[in-house]
Parts: C-alpha cells; sequence; structure tokens
C-alpha cells in the first residue's frame, strides 16, 4: 500500500481515526506521519493535547486539504479581515480569532463541523432575542419540513398531511415569504 | 477555625443539598459557552480588548438588577490568592484553564455556588450552573435565564448557521456542555462497567472518570457530557443525556441489588473495613481516601450505615483535596503532611457525626 499523503513511499502507519463513531483510515509513510505530527501518539505521550489532536483531525481531512493547496497555489491565503486570522493558522492551532472567522471561512467549514458534530451543520437550538422572531418561525418550519419528509417516506400520509397544514399556516406569518418557496 | 465552620463556609449548594437521584446522581451541570460579537476571542485579544470586557462586566453587574439567584460578586484571577484558586477550582467553579492560562480572567459568583460565570476564559463568557442530583433541565432553566439577562446587555456573537460563534468549533451552535457527576461503584465491582463505556461514547456522549488522571475514576465517579454541540436543540442534549444517565441509574441500582443477593456479607465487610480505615487512619492518600469514601457512601446507601449523612461522600471527596487541606490548614503543605492532615480531617469529620448520636 501506498501513502496517502506523498503516493510514493509505501505506507508504514496504517490505523483507524473513530470520531463519533464516524471511521476513518489512515495509511501513511513513516516521514509523513512525523511530518503531519501523527507519531506523536506512538512517541509517548508528550504533547498529546486536544489542540494537537484537533489540528490532526482537521488536517487529515481531504477536503480541507484540498482548499489548502489551492489556496497556496493561488498564492492567497485566506484570512479574517477583522482578527488577522488565516485558514492554516487555525487548522494548526484549532481556534478561531473572533467571531467573524465564521464569516469568513464560511466555505471551508462544512466539513470540519460535520466531523465535529456527527454530520450536523447547522444551528438548531436557541436564538438571541434581538435577532427577532423571524428566524425562530423558519427554524420551525424547517424543522417541520425534514419531520414532513421523513412521515411521506414511511408512508405517513394522514400523519403528513396534517403537518403540511401546519407548515402552510407557519409560512403565511413569516415576513416576505408570500411567493413561497425557499 | 473549627472544622464545623470551615465546612460550612467551604461547602456550596451542589454538594450539602440533595437532589433527585442524589444516591446515585452527585450532580448536574450546564455550561453555557458565549463571545462578545465585536471582540476578538481570548486567544488573540489585547490587554485593552481584555479589560473593556471585564468594565462591561462589571458595568452590567452594578446596573441591573439581577438577583434571582442571590448576589453576586466579581473576582479578578490576578487578585485571588494561589491557594484560593486552587480551590475554587476543586469547587468546579473554575477551570483550571482559567486559574492558570487566563491572565485576563475573572468569575461572577453567587453566594451559594450554584451559578457561575467565568470571564476571559477560552471563550469570553462562560455561564456555568450547577445542581445536586439529576436536575439538567434545571440547571439548563437557570442558564438560560443568566444568558438571557447577559444577552439584554450585551451582543453575542451569533449567526444563523452556526449559532453561538465559540472559540473552539466544538463548541459552537449550543455552545452547550450538560454533565452529570454519577457515583457507580455497583457497576464497578460487577465490572460492567467496561462494558457500558464504549456503548455510551457510540452515543455522542463522553464518560470520564473525575479528580482521576487519565480514565481512571477516583472513588467509582463518573462525569458523562453531550460531546456534539451542533445541529441539536439544548433541549434535546439535555434529554439525550438524560436518557442514559436514567438507564445508568437503573442499571447501577439492580448492579447494587444483585451485590445485596450475592455477597452480601462481602459487601457489609468491605464497608465496615473502610469505615474503619477512614475513622482509624493517621496517614492517608487522596486514592485511598476516595475508594474508602466511596464505599462508606455506597454502605449508606444501601443501608448498612445508617448514622452518617448522604453527602458526606461529596463533601468529604472535595474538602480532602490539596487545595482544601491547604487552606484549612492556613498555608503550604508537603505532600506527606497534606496525607496526614487528610487523615485527621476524615477522622474528625466522621467523629462529629458520632457526637450527634
Amino acid at each position: 500500500m501506498i501513502c496517502q499523503e506523498c503516493n510514493q513511499r509505501p505506507a508504514a502507519l496504517h490505523f483507524t481515526k473513530i470520531i463519533n463513531g464516524e471511521k476513518t483510515e489512515v495509511n501513511l509513510c513513516e516521514k509523513c506521519a512525523q511530518e503531519k505530527g501523527e507519531m506523536f501518539m506512538f512517541t509517548g505521550g508528550s504533547g498529546f493535547t486536544f489542540n494537537n489532536l484537533l489540528a490532526g483531525l482537521l488536517n487529515i481531512d481531504p477536503t480541507v486539504q484540498k482548499q489548502n493547496q489551492n489556496t497556496f497555489h493561488q498564492e492567497e491565503v485566506l484570512q479574517c479581515n477583522r482578527c488577522s486570522m488565516t485558514f492554516p493558522q487555525f487548522i494548526k492551532v484549532g481556534r478561531f480569532g473572533c467571531a467573524h472567522c465564521y464569516e469568513t471561512f464560511k466555505e471551508q467549514l462544512p466539513p470540519v463541523l460535520r466531523r465535529l458534530h456527527s454530520g450536523n451543520g447547522t444551528h438548531s437550538g436557541k436564538i438571541p432575542k434581538r435577532i427577532g422572531g423571524g428566524i425562530h418561525l423558519k427554524k420551525q418550519v424547517e424543522s417541520l419540513k425534514n419531520e414532513l419528509k421523513e412521515l411521506i417516506k414511511q408512508e405517513e400520509f394522514e400523519e403528513a398531511a396534517k403537518i403540511r397544514d401546519e407548515i402552510r399556516s407557519l409560512e403565511k406569518e413569516l415576513p416576505g415569504s408570500s411567493k413561497g418557496g425557499e | 477555625m473549627s472544622l464545623e465552620r470551615f465546612i460550612n463556609q467551604a461547602v456550596s449548594s451542589w454538594m450539602s443539598e440533595e437532589g433527585p437521584d442524589s444516591d446515585i446522581v452527585l450532580s448536574s451541570r450546564i455550561r453555557l459557552a458565549r463571545n462578545f460579537e465585536n471582540f476578538k476571542f481570548p486567544t488573540l485579544f489585547s490587554h485593552e480588548e481584555a479589560q473593556s470586557i471585564i468594565l462591561k462586566m462589571e458595568e452590567i453587574l452594578s446596573e441591573s438588577n439581577f438577583t434571582k439567584f442571590g448576589k453576586m460578586e466579581l473576582l479578578k484571577i490576578d487578585d485571588i490568592q494561589p491557594l484560593q484558586k486552587r480551590v475554587l477550582v476543586e469547587k468546579h467553579l473554575i477551570s483550571p484553564n482559567l486559574a492558570e492560562d487566563s491572565p485576563y480572567g475573572a468569575v461572577l459568583l453567587t453566594e451559594n455556588e450554584e451559578v457561575s460565570i467565568m470571564i476571559n476564559e477560552e471563550d469570553h463568557i462562560r455561564i456555568q450552573c450547577l445542581f445536586p442530583g439529576l436536575q439538567l433541565t434545571e440547571a439548563l432553566e437557570a442558564a438560560n435565564e443568566v444568558d438571557d439577562w447577559l444577552e439584554s446587555h450585551i451582543h453575542f456573537g451569533f449567526d444563523e448557521k452556526h449559532g453561538y460563534l465559540t472559540s473552539c468549533p466544538t463548541n459552537v451552535g449550543t455552545g452547550l456542555r450538560a454533565s452529570v457527576m454519577m457515583h457507580l461503584p455497583g457497576l464497578m465491582l460487577t465490572q460492567q462497567i467496561n462494558r457500558i463505556i464504549p456503548a455510551i461514547n457510540q452515543l455522542g456522549l463522553v464518560v470520564r472518570g473525575i479528580y482521576g488522571e487519565g480514565s481512571e475514576a477516583l472513588g467509582n465517579i463518573f462525569q458523562i457530557s453531550n460531546q456534539i454541540t451542533l445541529g441539536k436543540s439544548e433541549e434535546d442534549i439535555c434529554r439525550d443525556l438524560k436518557g442514559v444517565v436514567s438507564q445508568l441509574i437503573s442499571q447501577e441500582r439492580s448492579a447494587r441489588e444483585a451485590l445485596r443477593k450475592t455477597s452480601n456479607i462481602q459487601l457489609e465487610d468491605r464497608v465496615f473495613r473502610s469505615y474503619g480505615v477512614l475513622s482509624n487512619c493517621r496517614i492517608i492518600e487522596t486514592k485511598e481516601a476516595a475508594k474508602c469514601l466511596s464505599d462508606v457512601r455506597l454502605g449508606i446507601d444501601m443501608g448498612y450505615i445508617n448514622h452518617l449523612p448522604k453527602n458526606i461522600l461529596n463533601e468529604l471527596m472535595i474538602l480532602t483535596q490539596p487545595g482544601f487541606l491547604q487552606q484549612y490548614a492556613g498555608g503550604h503543605l508537603r505532600a506527606n503532611d497534606r496525607d496526614i492532615r487528610r487523615a485527621a480531617l476524615i477522622r474528625e469529620r466522621l467523629k462529629m457525626e458520632q457526637d450527634k448520636r
């Protein structure tokens, strides 16, 4: 088996990462493993911190890596204009610099967040009051729509009809949504 | 200072009061992570930004009349003595991270210590509510009230897709960490715990021993908390955790009953041996103390010991930590002196109950 990193040397290190029950096979040659900091697992406990672990996790993600390389080739590194955090930096430390980073890196984040949160990518909890009722309704409609899909899948059409009516009545309350659709 | 007075001053409500299922669940904790929208996160923020956050919190505290959880006091980490810091950590009121690595850190504490708000730790604000027994819903409600209060004064970083924006991507969304501390001697003695922990991990929950290093659970006390913060509502996170905890409670109860049936006398022997050690020892290490305290607590829960209050495990587990021992002694103690002090404190505490009879 060839190292998945350099595609040249034979892979010497094979292991499986399990994060939230999601398995990832990793096959690396010794050199790449060392460079990627994966060897810390085998060289004793020193430096085994949550940050390393997280950074390792972010690094191994093929999507993140592709984007990394792309930005490198174009010689422009994605950088937050409020706190100057760059995406490679974020990958390295595993911490954002400010709230605005989420906006700056929003294209890169979905695979990272899905990995950390068992496939979830969208908030469905509390919403600050100042942001207003619009979002609350929208969220409610979204979750009902998901429920509707499930019910249709299970062929529970009677229940589904009830949910559909509920969605319709909620959508009427939504500001600026009279045209329907998304 | 007399031991009784020291304990009265040292003990938070979660240690002294009983809650639902408190024969097995010691405490329930809710933590919410929040950040100011317009300041850099504590990993990057400047001295000025850190100061203005503390100033803002002081302002909110003095202006508003939020007394639902009693009077609140703001303590700056820099102003707290090292020993006191350690005590706050041992009481779970602040994190080790705030005590050691947060130069601009501060904490807002209520009188009964049920609510604490850490400032400038990994996130600008971390609201924490700690309740005795299994009271996740109640703790979440309390945390939400504190959150609503702060939110009426502060613009928190939030976006529709990602929810509450946090310094670490593992907390984003709800910013919620719900955890429950459980005493599970029955599952340990019957060795069922090794089978149960992996199963719980698969459900997106984390199990770890508290006080012990690594995975070792000192005193058979385990902490179970949620891992996922994004994509589930606060209520769902708590409900899922509560579901697992309830199952653990019933498994622990049946393990205890099984032990009573199969090895009643052995169990009774174990309990009273440990009681004997605690009431007679002259030197005792944390590990042994934790083991014996766990046995004695099990003995109380199962009716072998009747003259001791149930909360003695919660209380003594905390009071025999190094920071507390040194505070009680009034100064720094070396490790072997601590073991002597620990033994003395435990003996004296048990004698207090003997005298009450």
